[in-house]
C-alpha cells in the first residue's frame, strides 16, 4: 500500500506544466510547427518551416518591417547602382556569443552557398552577384565572387546585370551571415543542434528536442533589442495534423493554426474567429508543350482554357475562403511602377464560353488529324485536395468537351520526377515567390528555367525576360512584364486557377503577428501578449 | 539450450540480411527521385547532391557499400535533414516509441488476458457478448479514427472541467503517454482478448483440469496455476511480433498527438524517398522483430518445460 502512495504520489509530482497559449507576464507564447526544421543552415534552407525559424533567430543586411517594406538590418544604410551595391554595416551588430558580425560573415556565407560542393537548393537566388552564376556551375573558383568586404563594416557587391530589387534580395534566408570561425568548428554537424550554430537575429534557440520541440528566446546580444516584446516563443508541438492543432488551440495550448477544409468546418461549428491571407502564391495548370504531346497544340489549350472559370474554381471546389480567382501568373500583391502590377498591366480576360471552346476544339482535332482527341493524362499530387481538384477538372472537360481525362495520383517525388522527365499533358502545379519583385513570377516560363516543367517555351517570352533582365529603369522592365504576361495567357501556355489563401485562428490576446507573401511567415518578431 | 538459441540466432542473422537486401532493391526500384525538391538545381548541384550520398555509382557497387557500412553500424546521413546521421535518428526517436510501445502492450496485455479470462467464464452470457462486440469493434477500427477521438475527449474533458486534466498533445511526462497508449494498444488489446478467448475455452474441457477440481483445488487456484498458465501460451507466441507491430505502428498516434517518435521517421522516410532513413528504420526494425521472435521462443522454455525437452 505504502508503495503505491509512493507512486502515486511520484506521479502527482510529475503533472505536466505544459504552459497555456500565451502569457502575458512572461511575455511567452507556445505553437506548433508544421514539421521539425530540416535544415537550419540557412546556405541550405528551403522548405517554409526552416525559413520560419531562422527568420526569427537570424537577420540579414536587410529585413521587412510588418507593413512589408525593406528596412536597414545588419546593414545601416546602403548605396545600389547599375554595377554595384555598397552596404555599411551597424558597428553593434553581434552574434549572440558578443563577436561583431562584420562583412566578412557575408562573404564567407554567400561564397560557401554558391560552392558546387555545398551543392544548396537555392543558390540560384545569388545569380544577381557577379560571377554567382559561374562558380555554381562550376566554372569559377568562389574566390571570385563579386562580393569584398572593404573593411569589416563595409560590403561592395558587383553584380552581374542591374538589378533594382537586389537590397530586397538581402533580405532572404540564403543572404543571411554564417561566421566562419564557427562554421568550421562544427563541420558537417552545423546547425544540426541548439548549440551547433550562432545567431544574430531577434531570437536564438535555446532548447531543441528533435521532433518534439523548439523552444526560441529573445537575443540579450540584438542590436535592436528594445524593439522586441516578446520573450519566448515556444514551439512545443511538432505535427502537421491540423486536427490535432486545432484541438491544441481549443485546449488554449498554442496560440495560432491553419485550418485545412475539414478542420475549417469545425472551427465554424465552434465559433472561431476565422482569419484569412493569401500567401502570394500562384497555382495553375501546366500544359505539356513538349514536341509530340497534344498539348503542345495552342487551339486544344484555348478549348480547355474557354470552358474553365477559375470564379467557380475558387468558389465550388476550393471553398475555403481567401483564394483568389487565378486570372495571370502574376499574383495582385505584385508591385508595379507606382502601384499594383495587376492594376497597371491588366491581363487579358477570356470569357468563359463553351462554344467557342468547342470551335477550338474543332480546330484542334483538324490540326492534329484525329476525329477524337485521345485521353489526356493530368498529373496530381497525393493530398484529397489536389484530388477534388483533378476530378472536378476531368468532370469539366469531360461535360463540356467531351475530352477524357486520366488523372495520374502520385506521391510527392514521383510526380515531380514525372513533371521533370515531362510524363504528363497537364499537371497541376504552383508557385510561391522568392523575393518581392515581379521577376520572381516573370522568369517563370522562360525556355532556360529548370523549373518550367512544362517547357513552354516562346522567343518574344525569353525576349522580355532579358529586357526586363537587363534594365534597371522602371517603366522598362514592368512593360515587359506586361508583354509577357500577355503572351503566356494569350497562348494559354498555363492555366491559372486560383491565388491560394489560407484560414488560421490566432489567440485573441496575441497582437501584432505580420503574415507576409515573401519570407517569414508568420512574423512574430514584433508581436506581444495583452493583458 | 544454448545450441537451439544459437541456431535461433543465426537464423535471425540471415533473416535481418535478407531484409535489407530486399528493402534496398525494392527501394531503389520504386519511381521517383529522392534528390528531387520543388526547386529544380542545376546540373552541377546534382551530381554534387549524387556523389554526396553515393548515387553516382552502379547500384551493385551502392549495395556493397551500403552493406560495408552496415556491418559496421553506420547508416549514413539522412537526405531530408541533411546534417543529421540516421544512427542519431534512431537513437534520439526509438525510446519515445519504445516507451509508448511498452505503455501501450503492457496495456493490452494485461487488458487481453483479463477480458480474454472473462469472456471464457461468462460463455454466451452477457458480459461475453458486450465485451465480444467491443473486441470487433477495437479490431475493426483503425488507430487514427481512435487517436482523433481520444483526443476530441480530452478536449472536451478540459474544457467542461475549466482546466486542463490531461495534456491533449505532446511528450514530456506520463501524463502525455496515458491516453495514446492506450489508442495505440486498443487494437492489440482486442486482438489478445480473441486469442486468449479460444484458448481458454480449451483449456477448460482439458482433463487435467477436471483431476484438480476433483482434487479438491480452490476455483482460484484452478483457475491461475493451471488455466491460466495453460491458456497464455498462445497470447506470448503473438505478444513478441505485436511488440513489435506496436512500436512501429504508432505512426499516426504520433502524429495526431505530435511524440516525436521513430514512427514518423519510418513512414516520412517513405513518402520523401530518404534512402539512407527507409534503410536504417526498416533495417533496425527488422532486427528489433526477429530479436523479439527469438526472446518469445526462448521465454516459451520457460513457461511451457515441454518446449524445451522436445528441442
Amino acid at each position: 500500500m505504502r508503495a503505491f502512495l509512493a507512486a502515486g504520489l511520484l506521479l502527482l509530482t510529475l503533472v505536466c506544466s505544459a504552459q497555456d497559449a500565451v502569457d502575458f507576464d512572461s511575455q511567452s507564447i507556445t505553437i506548433a510547427l508544421a514539421q521539425e526544421p530540416p535544415q537550419l543552415n540557412s546556405m541550405k534552407a528551403t522548405d517554409q518551416v526552416s525559413v520560419l525559424v531562422l527568420g526569427h533567430v537570424m537577420e540579414g543586411l536587410t529585413r521587412y518591417d510588418r507593413r512589408g517594406n525593406i528596412i536597414p538590418g545588419v546593414a545601416e544604410k546602403w548605396e545600389l547602382t547599375d554595377e554595384v551595391a555598397t552596404f555599411w554595416l551597424r558597428k553593434d551588430a553581434l552574434w549572440s556569443d558578443g563577436v561583431p558580425v562584420t562583412a566578412h560573415d557575408f562573404v564567407f556565407a554567400w561564397r560557401n552557398a554558391l560552392d558546387p560542393k555545398t551543392a544548396s537548393e537555392y543558390s540560384f537566388i545569388l545569380y544577381p552577384i557577379r560571377n554567382a552564376e559561374a562558380i555554381n556551375k562550376g566554372e569559377l573558383p568562389a574566390t571570385e565572387l563579386g562580393v569584398t568586404a572593404i573593411d569589416d563594416h563595409t560590403l561592395r557587391v558587383d553584380l552581374e546585370r542591374p538589378t533594382g530589387y537586389f537590397v530586397k534580395l538581402t533580405a532572404f534566408t540564403t543572404y543571411y551571415p554564417v561566421r566562419q570561425d564557427f562554421f568550421e568548428t562544427q563541420g558537417e554537424l552545423y546547425a544540426s543542434e541548439w548549440d551547433a550554430m550562432v545567431y544574430n537575429g531577434p531570437f536564438k534557440i535555446t532548447e531543441w528536442v528533435h521532433s518534439a520541440s523548439l523552444r526560441m528566446m529573445k537575443n540579450p546580444a540584438y542590436w535592436d533589442k528594445d524593439k522586441i516584446i516578446l520573450n519566448v516563443i515556444d514551439a512545443e508541438y511538432i505535427t502537421s495534423d491540423t486536427r490535432a492543432k486545432l484541438n491544441l488551440f481549443v485546449d488554449d495550448k498554442i496560440s495560432y493554426t491553419v485550418l485545412d477544409g475539414e478542420t475549417y468546418k469545425d472551427a465554424l461549428r465552434q465559433r472561431l474567429r476565422i482569419r484569412s491571407f493569401t500567401t502570394g502564391s500562384v497555382f495553375y495548370m501546366s500544359f505539356n508543350h513538349r514536341e509530340g504531346r497534344l498539348t503542345s497544340n495552342a487551339n486544344l489549350r484555348k478549348a480547355i482554357r474557354s470552358v474553365f472559370d477559375p470564379e467557380e474554381f475558387v468558389n465550388k471546389v476550393l471553398a475555403t475562403p481567401g483564394n483568389l480567382p487565378g486570372r495571370s501568373t502574376f499574383p495582385v500583391w505584385l508591385k508595379g511602377v507606382e502601384g499594383r502590377f495587376r492594376d497597371e498591366y491588366p491581363p487579358p480576360v477570356f470569357d468563359v464560353d463553351v462554344n467557342q471552346g468547342r470551335r477550338y476544339l474543332a480546330k484542334a482535332r483538324e490540326e492534329l488529324g484525329v476525329d477524337k482527341i485521345p485521353s489526356l493524362v493530368l498529373l496530381v499530387g497525393d493530398s484529397p485536395t489536389a484530388a477534388k481538384q483533378a476530378e472536378y477538372m476531368q468532370g469539366l472537360l469531360k461535360s463540356k468537351l467531351g475530352l477524357d481525362i486520366k488523372i495520374d495520383t502520385q506521391t510527392f517525388k514521383q510526380r515531380l520526377a514525372k513533371m521533370t522527365s515531362g510524363d504528363f499533358d497537364m499537371v497541376n502545379a504552383g508557385w510561391g515567390p522568392d523575393f518581392d519583385d515581379v521577376m520572381t513570377f516573370g522568369d517563370l516560363f522562360a525556355t532556360w528555367n529548370l523549373n518550367n516543367r512544362g517547357r513552354y517555351s516562346n522567343p518574344e517570352y525569353d525576349r522580355q525576360v532579358r529586357i526586363a533582365m537587363n534594365s534597371s529603369y522602371p517603366k522598362t522592365r514592368m512593360d515587359a512584364m506586361g508583354q509577357l504576361q500577355r503572351i503566356l495567357l494569350e497562348d494559354a501556355g498555363v492555366l491559372p486557377q486560383y491565388e491560394q489563401g489560407v484560414i488560421y485562428l490566432l489567440h485573441p490576446k496575441l497582437r501584432g503577428v505580420t503574415r507576409r507573401v515573401v519570407g517569414t511567415d508568420p512574423d512574430y518578431t514584433y508581436a506581444r501578449v495583452i493583458e | 539450450m544454448l545450441v537451439y538459441t544459437l541456431k535461433r540466432l543465426l537464423a535471425g542473422v540471415i533473416t535481418v540480411w535478407f531484409i535489407a537486401t530486399a528493402t534496398f532493391f525494392a527501394m531503389h526500384s520504386v519511381p521517383g527521385d529522392p534528390l528531387m525538391n520543388d526547386k529544380a538545381v542545376t546540373e552541377e548541384i546534382r551530381a554534387n547532391l549524387e556523389r554526396k550520398y553515393g548515387l553516382d555509382r552502379p547500384l551493385h557497387e551502392q549495395y556493397f557499400v551500403f552493406m560495408g557500412n552496415m556491418l559496421k553500424g553506420d547508416f549514413g546521413i539522412s537526405f531530408t535533414q541533411q546534417n543529421r546521421q540516421v544512427n542519431d535518428i534512431i537513437r534520439d526517436h526509438f525510446p519515445v516509441s519504445a516507451t509508448l510501445g511498452v505503455l501501450a502492450i503492457t496495456f493490452a496485455a494485461l487488458g487481453g488476458i483479463l477480458w480474454g479470462a472473462l469472456t471464457a467464464i461468462y460463455r454466451n452470457r452477457l458480459p461475453d457478448i458486450i465485451i465480444m462486440f467491443l473486441v470487433i469493434l477495437g479490431i475493426s477500427v483503425p488507430s487514427f479514427v481512435f487517436a482523433a477521438l481520444g483526443q476530441l475527449a480530452l478536449v472536451n474533458l478540459n474544457s467542461l472541467l475549466g482546466y486542463s486534466l490531461l495534456p491533449v498533445a505532446g511528450w514530456g511526462t506520463i501524463w502525455h503517454m496515458l491516453v495514446p497508449s492506450l489508442v495505440l494498444g486498443l487494437g492489440t488489446m482486442a486482438l489478445l482478448t480473441r486469442l486468449m478467448r479460444s484458448s481458454m475455452l480449451e483449456v477448460v474441457n482439458e482433463d487435467y483440469i477436471k483431476t484438480a477440481r476433483a482434487k479438491g483445488l480452490s476455483p482460484m487456484r484452478i483457475f491461475f496455476r493451471h488455466q491460466l498458465r495453460n491458456a497464455i501460451l498462445p497470447v506470448i507466441t503473438v505478444l513478441g511480433p505485436q511488440i513489435a507491430a506496436i512500436t512501429t505502428g504508432g505512426f499516426v498516434v504520433e502524429l495526431v498527438f505530435a511524440i516525436p517518435g521513430l514512427g514518423r521517421y519510418f513512414v516520412q522516410a517513405v513518402q520523401q524517398l530518404d534512402y539512407t532513413v527507409i534503410m536504417g528504420t526498416t533495417v533496425f526494425y527488422g532486427a528489433f522483430l526477429v530479436l523479439m521472435v527469438i526472446l518469445v521462443d526462448i521465454l516459451y522454455g520457460f513457461i511451457d518445460p515441454r518446449v524445451r525437452i522436445e528441442s
